[in-house]
């Protein structure tokens, strides 16, 4: 298992108030698993993301990554397991505005300590890899949503993770953008790597393998899609929006 | 992450990020311009000072004692030493009898008049009255001529040796040698001309006339208290000389025991020390005002500092979420903050040498740079830089990921 959450609680103290964003789950994913996150806002998924990418930590419970307690490691553990294990795909891509395509990339290499010219390298390589090899010197304000994306599934990419964590990846794209995307992230599946999606748009999560549905900070539902109705449904989307 | 790659990376990034604020970075900088411009200037200035200083106070030979009636230096005490009897030549015939370290022995009395030589006039000629044995104890070469022999001195007669400046302004261009020069009604002849000398504690050394002790008793009056200098052998003997002398001029003067002396021995380095505590004033003074200054400019970056570390709050999440740990933000921003202090002390320390070498250029103070100057500076800024750095590097190291990550 590379995740393993246990009775997973995480409550905000708002001065007075106590808000319980996560009332105890119990998720497991394993080597090569296509995930979707899904449930409407507030139910928790934010949170459930964050603790997830190590970005937080719970309140109470246990959250094994490889086997591993991380539910109370320190800021600097934290860091080193966000550095080259995990690699974030965000809604609003968070590229370094001031740096180009390839220093976006090379960035978590720096903080792994890899040698320039080895980074620059291993960086290129992963532009390549999601087609922008004619971009590398590009800023962020240079390049259309789409591609800023990819560099960032490219800077993702770049420490080799053993999951990817992608939060609304299509939500600031158009449709057409946004499919070619998911047709990223569905080659890089089935290369084997293991990618979370948290989503709360039912067509983009049907790319996935299983969807985990959260309600009011539990799970309420958890499915696994079968082969037949996920190209289905998929194919119906692209008919009608 | 290896410390120096980092501290390379850090480096580029500070770099890039002050070269996008080119406006912002130049007005934060400039407290610490001032400051360190302030310290390089006074330290250049105090150097200067120090070298044209010594070199005056040397000329007046560092193993000289000096036999007066007032000591240098009174001060306010100077209506004590009024009722001292005299030094005359009693005390000058003791200490060449009784003296055994010394190696020669002058004395002297001087006032001011004019010179003339038919019709041409010197107002304010210092003129001395001494013995043959002067120049020994005074520095003084000659151009050309000689000095008093012992005769000139014993017999009273009337010689002069004229100072660089006499010469050139009383004989226009003649040989002033075996002519005559008029002082107070009395001729004279010239029988040598002294080299130049320039000036001590602003008098001209060059507008003097020397002339037989006793000659000038005669014109000018006896009743003056005589300075006598006593030239020692070795400066090793300085000490023992003095004490052999105090002893020497207790006895002459009959200075009772437990009582005070009624006389001075001046020495060189009374001037030395005394000059020293003024600068080592001026020096803590010029800290003081280069260390506000510093403070001052501190401030400004630590509060350009925080301020940055705001804007960039979004970044900083970025940089945390994927992988960057509390060191290597608190590095980020202390390479920057250090950058800016040091960009700061650069450009302060050559506005300083510019002011520097204006001031040598248009004054006659022998200004020079001195490595301690710099090295001030530099300790200086970087200190601040840290200082001033930490705090707003430690707060942007603290964020936490998800709420840097939230910020618009």
């Amino acid at each position: 298992m590379i995740i393993e959450v246990r009775n997973l609680e995480k409550s905000y103290n708002l001065g007075t108030v106590v808000v319980k964003a996560l009332r105890g789950i119990d998720l497991t994913v394993g080597k090569n698993e296509y995930l979707a996150i899904m449930g409407p806002s507030g139910s928790g998924k934010s949170t459930l993301m964050n603790i997830i990418g190590c970005l937080d930590t719970p309140s109470s419970g246990d959250y094994f990554f490889e086997d591993k307690n991380v539910s109370n490691f320190d800021d600097d553990r934290l860091a080193e397991i966000r550095n080259q294990k995990i690699g974030f795909v965000f809604q609003t891509f968070n590229l370094l505005p001031r740096a180009d395509a390839l220093h976006n990339v090379e960035l978590p290499l720096i903080y792994r300590g890899i040698p320039s010219k080895e980074r620059k390298r291993q960086a290129t390589e992963a532009l390549e890899r999601v087609g922008l090899a004619d971009r590398i010197h590009h800023r962020p304000n240079e390049l259309s949503g789409g591609q800023r994306q990819r560099v960032a599934i490219a800077r993702a990419l770049v420490n080799n993770p053993s999951i990817i964590l992608a939060d609304e990846p299509t939500g600031n794209l158009d449709t057409v953008t946004g499919e070619e995307i998911m047709v990223i992230f569905e080659e890089l599946y089935e290369l084997g790597n293991t990618i979370i999606l948290v989503t709360h748009e039912r067509y983009i999560a049907e790319h996935s393998r299983r969807i985990v549905h959260l309600r009011d900070g539990l799970i309420e539902t958890d499915e696994t899609i079968p082969e037949q109705s996920r190209w289905v449904m998929n194919h119906q989307n692209h008919e009608n929006p | 992450m290896p410390l120096l790659m980092e501290m390379w990376e850090n480096l580029v990034m500070g770099i890039k990020a002050l070269v996008v604020h080119k406006l912002r970075t130049f007005l934060t900088t400039l407290g610490i311009i001032i400051g360190v411009m302030t310290i390089i200037v006074i330290f250049t200035v105090i150097n200067g000072l120090d070298k044209a200083m010594m070199s005056e106070i040397s000329s007046l030979g560092s193993n000289v004692l000096f036999v007066q009636k007032y000591p240098w230096f009174a001060g306010m005490d100077w209506f004590k030493y009024r009722n001292r009897p005299k030094i005359d030549l009693k005390e000058v015939r003791a200490i060449e009898e009784k003296a055994t370290l010394v190696e020669a022995v002058s004395y002297e009395n001087s006032t001011r008049t004019v010179a003339r030589y038919r019709d041409e006039t010197v107002k304010n000629v210092r003129i001395i009255g001494t013995n043959e044995q002067y120049p020994q104890t005074a520095n003084v070469d000659l151009a050309v001529g000689r000095f008093l022999i012992p005769s000139d001195v014993r017999h009273r007669t009337y010689v002069a040796i004229i100072g660089w400046d006499v010469a050139e302004n009383l004989y226009n261009g003649m040989d002033p040698i075996n002519r005559r020069i008029n002082l107070r009604g009395y001729n004279f002849r010239v029988i040598g001309v002294a080299r130049k000398k320039g000036k001590l504690f602003g008098q001209n050394l060059d507008v003097r006339v020397y002339i037989p002790f006793g000659t000038f008793q005669k014109i000018f009056g006896s009743r003056r208290s005589l300075t006598i200098r006593v030239k020692i052998k070795d400066p090793k003997y300085m000490a023992a000389a003095k004490d052999q002398l105090r002893w020497i001029l207790r006895l002459a003067r009959h200075v009772p025991p437990m009582k005070e002396d009624n006389f001075a021995i001046n020495q060189q380095d009374m001037i030395t020390r005394v000059y020293r505590n003024l600068t080592t004033g001026l020096y803590l003074l010029a800290l003081g005002v280069a260390a506000i200054s510093l403070i001052v400019g501190g401030i400004g970056i630590m509060n350009i500092m925080l301020v940055s570390v705001t804007e960039r709050t979004r970044e900083i999440g970025i940089r945390k979420a994927i992988g960057a740990k509390r060191r290597d933000i608190l590095f980020q921003f202390l390479v920057e903050s250090l950058l800016v202090s040091f960009l700061g002390g650069i450009f302060g320390m050559l506005l300083g040498f510019l002011i520097g070498i204006l001031i040598r250029s248009t004054t006659p103070l022998p200004a020079t740079i001195s490595i301690w100057a710099i090295l001030l500076g530099v300790g200086f800024t970087s200190t601040v830089g840290i200082f001033f750095g930490i705090y707003p590097a430690y707060k942007a190291a603290k964020l936490s990921p998800i709420e840097a990550l939230r910020h618009e």
